[in-house]
């Protein structure tokens, strides 16, 4: 296994504090939402009539507790908070899709008025259709949207397809086809809504380049996540929420280590391995290769293992020592190595902070057919308990063949069986 | 940047109307003609299964009020005022039943996107219009080989038409606000829709019903544009009934429709996406 360390391109936008001076462009004041959660759903004149006199009445889910901010033109906002803490209640506010009960919301520039991508999209339509509907959902008229799809075809690089129902399309060329649409259609604020969580990687990829054309278009932004790595990457200015009440605005890192702790403080089952979050080290991508090179999903029974991993520092990663361990789909962990950095003796042994690190090579393949996970820990100072990332499912994979046996390794054998003269 | 994007607005959330005109204009013709492709051009026979059945119901209730009835026979044109008020009252039937579960089938962009709420029962009605085209087309002919020729009162059509699908559109508006929040309104309205069949002057015209039921039917919203279709298309000289009842009531209760309308689409539009 070589190690090959690199100083990369800086991929970690960084937050630019100056917007704060710039124009208000979304000014949210003491904005309150509640459901009404019924104890006893009534949703039918039946029930109604059946049941005159049953309450109605229910518990009072106060959502969104009186939330005050302002986002300034060109900022890329993040709203992060655990799942039920209003963030997407508020951005179906701000997107005019919920009317609040309380405070109010001033905006300006014209809004992409939908949280998520390919809205609206027909899968009994053509592509050519989708895309001047989602055009007009945009706020374009039908003449300009016709015009844009020329321009939608080519980013999305399906001008060959655009005939075809959505419904025979794969689910990459839709998500493609989803972020043309949106990026033509130009507006000045758009309101995302947890788009990392949906998708393969190829469609995280597209997704971070987009935000990263959008924030240097100078565009505002607002994207509610759970994605820290996103708020570190992209977020000029982030903003936790938890249980409808702003718990903390300001510097992205700041807001993503507030949410860790919220998330991992609390507990103390130390027996069971638990993810390390990406605070200090990220993980950009992890695939293994047959031995033509090429990325497989699943590899034959035998063939060498092509093993590829790269790791982002956020900060600098002193005597970093890279582990992995090979677990079956149960758990048995079946064989596991570690790898220091390869530097010179006259270098100091440190990641730096935005510096990649890609650690590739082969792993000679001795596993029976079954299904397979790798675990992935990063620790540093030397010291296996401090833990830089630890990544429960680094990649999952199968061993396809047609030589079953016992266990979960193959090893070489050298018996014989001889009959022997009976004594 | 103009200032236009620098110009904080208020904003106050979804409701029935709101936003550009244009837009909402643009959107609503874009979803209708889309679905009309989409339900009348997707199938193999396309647009001919949709004429099948209105001409279906045609031949069976011509056969019942020509042979077993025969109330068929004392109507000059008997026929040809059927297979009119059929296609008609089709485009009634067919505008509000599909309009009942309107919003919650459009629920990914109800819950998604911000746009004018009242464009999706429009849609839904605005779709059926088209259908109402064709068929009228195919009325027309069956007229013309019935020797009823086209005369300068067929233009009356334009304003009875009109005064149709704001009916239509106001009883679909009523119906898929209500929809999210009584669901078996779809069900209520199927039985509904079939009795107002009997309840209107389709089948007959009104003069043939006498005592309460000529009461029920003239003071029907939907009955004046019946006799009006058939006076001024089929049979200039048919009778009308125009006593101060025969147009106040079900005008008055056309207005009191229209108004609901307005007044619940208004009031659900704006919550009606946490309702589904």
């Amino acid at each position: 296994m070589s190690v090959d360390h690199r100083q990369v391109t800086n991929t970690i936008e960084r937050p630019r504090p100056e917007l704060v001076d710039g124009p208000v462009v979304i000014e949210v004041r003491d904005i309150a939402k509640e459901f009404l959660i019924p104890d006893q759903r009534l949703d039918t004149f039946k029930e109604r009539v059946t049941h005159p006199m049953a309450k109605r009445g229910g518990r009072r889910l106060r959502a969104l507790r009186g939330v005050s901010f302002d986002v300034h033109q060109g900022e890329f906002f993040g709203i992060v908070g655990r799942n039920g803490s209003g963030k997407s209640t508020l951005l179906k506010i701000m997107a005019s899709i919920y009317r609040a009960d309380g405070g109010h919301l001033r905006m300006a520039g014209r809004l992409a008025p939908f949280i998520e991508l390919g809205v609206g999209f027909n899968p009994e339509l053509t592509s050519r259709e989708n895309v001047v509907l989602n055009g007009v959902l945009m706020g374009l008229t039908r003449q300009e949207a016709r015009r844009r799809l020329d321009a939608v075809l080519d980013f999305a690089e399906l001008r060959d397809f655009v005939d075809l129902k959505l419904k025979n399309y794969s689910s990459g060329m839709m998500v493609r086809l989803a972020f043309a649409v949106m990026v033509q259609a130009d507006a000045d604020v758009m309101l995302i809504d947890e788009v990392l969580a949906v998708g393969d990687a190829s469609f995280a990829q597209k997704c971070v380049d987009v935000f990263r054309e959008r924030r240097n278009a100078g565009k505002t932004v607002v994207l509610v996540t759970h994605d820290m790595a996103t708020v570190q990457s992209f977020c000029d200015r982030a903003m936790l929420l938890e249980d409808g009440e702003l718990k903390y605005l300001g510097d992205p890192e700041e807001t993503a280590l507030r949410y860790y702790r919220m998330n991992f403080g609390g507990r103390g089952d130390h027996d069971q391995p638990q993810d390390v979050p990406d605070v200090n080290a990220r993980l950009i991508d992890a695939w293994l290769e047959n031995p033509a090179g090429e990325r497989v999903d699943n590899i034959e029974q035998g063939d060498p293992i092509g093993f590829n991993v790269i790791f982002e520092a956020r900060h600098d990663l002193v005597n970093p020592v890279f582990g992995f361990h090979f677990q079956t789909a149960d758990g048995v962990q079946v064989f596991g190595f570690t790898q220091h950095l390869d530097v010179p003796d006259s270098e100091a042994d440190v990641l730096r902070e935005g510096q990649r690190v890609h650690l590739h090579g082969t792993i000679e393949n001795r596993l029976l057919p079954g299904r397979y996970v790798v675990r992935a820990m990063i620790s540093r100072n030397r010291a296996f308990g401090d833990l830089a990332l630890h990544v429960l499912r680094l990649i999952e994979f199968v061993v396809y063949g047609t030589e079953p046996g016992a266990g979960t390794v193959s090893v070489d054998t050298d018996i014989e069986a001889t009959i022997e003269d009976a004594p | 940047m103009t200032d236009d994007a620098l110009t904080l607005r208020d904003v106050r959330g979804p409701s029935a109307l709101g936003g550009s005109v244009r837009r909402s204009l643009e959107l609503l013709y874009l979803i209708a003609v889309t679905e009309f492709k989409r339900t009348y051009f997707g199938t193999a026979l396309g647009y001919l299964w949709s004429l099948c059945r209105p001409l279906l119901l045609f031949a069976v209730l011509l056969v019942v009020f020509t042979h077993i009835v025969r109330l068929g026979k004392q109507v000059p044109h008997y026929p040809e005022l059927l297979l009119l008020n059929i296609v008609l009252f089709g485009f009634f039937q067919e505008a509000t039943m599909t309009a009942v579960g309107s919003v919650l089938s459009q629920e990914s962009i109800v819950r998604k996107t911000q746009f004018p709420r009242i464009v999706i029962p429009l849609a839904v009605v605005l779709t059926s219009v088209f259908n109402l085209m064709f068929n009228l087309v195919v009325v027309v002919v069956f007229l013309l080989g019935s020797e009823i020729w086209p005369r300068w009162t067929w233009l009356g059509m334009i304003p009875v038409l009109g005064a149709l699908f704001v009916f239509t559109a106001a009883v679909s508006m009523i119906l898929s606000a209500l929809y999210p929040r009584f669901r078996d309104i779809g069900i209520i309205w199927a039985v509904a829709a079939t009795a107002l069949l009997y309840g209107t002057p389709v089948l007959f015209p009104l003069q043939h019903a006498t005592g309460t039921l000529n009461r029920v039917l003239a003071s029907n919203p939907l009955a004046p544009l019946f006799e009006l279709t058939r006076r001024w298309v089929i049979q200039p000289d048919a009778p009308v009934q125009h006593s101060a009842f025969d147009i106040a009531v079900p005008l008055a209760l056309y207005a009191l429709i229209c108004g609901l309308a307005v007044w619940v689409f208004n009031r659900e539009a704006p919550r009606i996406a946490e309702a589904l």
